[in-house]
């Protein structure tokens, strides 16, 4: 079969992204960094670190420690604010063709508010609202932990936004289908999972935390296996799209995420090991299409029931 | 511009307890590299995901070497690899030292101690100016006989088993060692001594920072030292130890 007859592209809430992968915010910067070894052109989208409507110093170091199969980050959402990424980052991007997905963060339903009207004059493709950072005292994953304030935060994006709305979801509750029920309901046009799980690693050498915000997100491969089964239970809870992240390295982790039936996958901890696992895994899915038949990646979307 | 490359282990050795060194023979990083930068080098080991930045402590020719201490896994992995087998690597990184700055003709003092020596080798080799040369070890020496061609050499040990003992602003005391510029790498008590010593003697001072990294090229803000000022990419008193780093003049961060 000729390549040119293997469908890549999905579509989420009127966006048509060229293929199914993007990156997980925060562990590609906005893409600048990484264009030295990634063509950005071949990305269905980049997802940005998140952004606030003003800088954010984030926490202290140590914000990373490394674990078996994965790592620990406290970075803190450390962003240089809104305007700046409006003037700096985003002409950057738009250099590229690729589409633009902003992660913003806040501290207050305001903050949020704040970026997202900010943001909707802005030429970016869609938003994708970080209620699930495990690593900020205020705002971040209050908002996720709850499915009221989850509604609540969602709905209020939805009413100031003019872009279509993705909201990240933590892994750090009990029952993950009910957020996703729950910002469905505050009118989200999509859902991104998972955040980081919250962990803690000690230093037995320096007998302390070895990350200095004490807890961190856990990332990586270690990660895949929680996340793809919430993949697969959020997609049987709710009708909008997933994007499906936690530990994908490879084309055959993407494809357990998108049978699992998310729509689009993020590649995150490991660009940190490999600036190119986002391009390997966009050619190791078109050759799983091509050497399996499979016409459009949608054939394969939720195929596992 | 950096590089990833799979490079060729072409000589491996050890330098003494725990210390060990990899030469690499690389298609563009040494070429592209300065003193003072880094790489990062890769474990094989799928269950290490994150690359342990290495200081470069010779460049010749399309060669690079590291000398580093073994601290964990991966860098007890890098130990065992044999020549002719292939690591990993990606680089140049970071800024490097200049060498080619007005004041790098001035006379230096250039400080190393423990294993924030060897990223001075390179650096020593380069400058071409008058150097004094000073080493702090805990115990037992390495490289130090390499700095012997660059400059004058002057020894610290913590134990008093070679040079003076104590560290090395004792042992320039003891010696009355001067200079205009100072370029320093070593643990963080051992920089901020430094660094007091240069704003008290005002002696323009430029020092070479680690931090825990994780994509070691800017993008993921893991490696951040406290800036002076509001950094100009940050937007904040953060710059970034893999990118604006790992050498900053000392009145610049706060250490």
């Amino acid at each position: 079969m000729p390549a040119e007859s293997v469908n890549m592209s999905v579509n989420i809430a009127g966006v048509t992204f060229k293929n199914p992968v993007t990156v997980a915010s925060g562990t590609f910067g906005s893409g600048m960094e990484y264009s030295e070894y990634v063509d950005l052109n071949r990305l269905g989208a980049v997802t940005t670190k998140g952004v606030a409507n003003v800088p954010w110093p984030g926490n202290p170091t140590p914000r990373i420690a490394e674990t078996y199969g994965g790592m620990i980050n406290a970075i803190g959402l450390q962003n240089p604010g809104l305007d700046t990424f409006l003037t700096r980052d985003i002409p950057f991007l738009k250099k590229y063709d690729t589409k633009i997905i902003v992660n913003v963060c806040g501290k207050s339903k305001e903050d949020y508010i704040d970026a997202v009207e900010k943001l909707s004059e802005a030429p970016v493709d869609m938003l994708e609202i970080n209620i699930s950072c495990p690593n900020v005292k205020e705002g971040g994953i209050a908002f996720g932990q709850r499915a009221e304030s989850a509604m609540e935060i969602t709905s209020a994006v939805k009413k100031v936004s003019k872009k279509p709305i993705i909201m990240k979801l933590s892994p750090n509750v009990t029952d993950i289908t009910e957020m996703a029920k729950a910002v469905e309901a505050g009118g989200a046009d999509a859902v991104s999972l998972i955040n980081t799980l919250t962990g803690m690693k000690i230093d037995i050498n320096r007998r302390t935390f070895a990350v200095a915000n004490k807890t961190g997100g856990l990332s990586g491969p270690a990660i895949k296996p929680v996340a793809v089964r919430m993949v697969y239970q959020v997609a049987n809870a709710v009708n909008i799209p997933i994007i499906g992240m936690g530990g994908i390295a490879s084309a055959e982790d993407a494809l357990e995420f998108i049978m699992a039936g998310a729509t689009m996958v993020a590649v995150g901890t490991a660009n940190f090991n490999d600036p190119m696992t986002t391009i390997k895994v966009i050619e190791g899915i078109q050759s799983f299409m091509k050497k399996n038949g499979i016409k459009d990646i949608a054939e394969i979307t939720g195929c596992v029931k | 511009m950096s590089f990833r490359e799979n490079a060729k282990i072409i000589k491996t050795g050890c330098l003494g307890i725990g210390v060990y060194e990899i030469w690499f023979e690389t298609s563009d990083i040494a070429k592209a590299a300065k003193p003072g930068q880094f790489i990062s080098v890769y474990s094989a080991d799928g269950s290490r995901l994150l690359p342990r930045p290495i200081s470069i402590c010779a460049i010749v020719d399309n060669k690079l070497r590291i000398v580093y201490r073994t601290v964990g896994a991966g860098t007890k992995e890098f130990s065992s690899m044999k020549e002719g087998e292939s690591l990993s690597i990606q680089g140049p990184l970071g800024n490097g030292y200049d060498v080619n700055a007005t004041y790098a003709s001035k006379d230096a003092i250039i400080f190393g101690g423990g294993i924030g020596i060897p990223p001075m080798l390179e650096l020593a080799k380069q400058l071409n100016c008058k150097k004094q040369i000073v080493l702090g070890y805990k115990d037992e020496l390495f490289l130090n006989e390499e700095f012997e061609k660059y400059g004058t050499v002057t020894i610290a040990t913590e134990d008093g088993s070679c040079g003076t003992k104590g560290n090395v602003l004792d042992a320039v005391k003891a010696h009355n060692i001067k200079g205009d510029v100072i370029y320093a790498c070593g643990p963080m008590p051992m920089l901020r001594a430094i660094k007091a010593y240069a704003l008290e003697n005002n002696i323009e001072c430029y020092i070479s920072l680690e931090e825990k990294m994780a994509c070691g090229i800017g993008a993921c803000l893991a490696c951040v030292c406290k800036s002076k000022d509001i950094d100009d990419h940050s937007k904040v008193h953060n710059k970034r130890v893999c990118k604006e780093g790992p050498v900053f003049n000392a009145k610049e961060v706060e250490i």
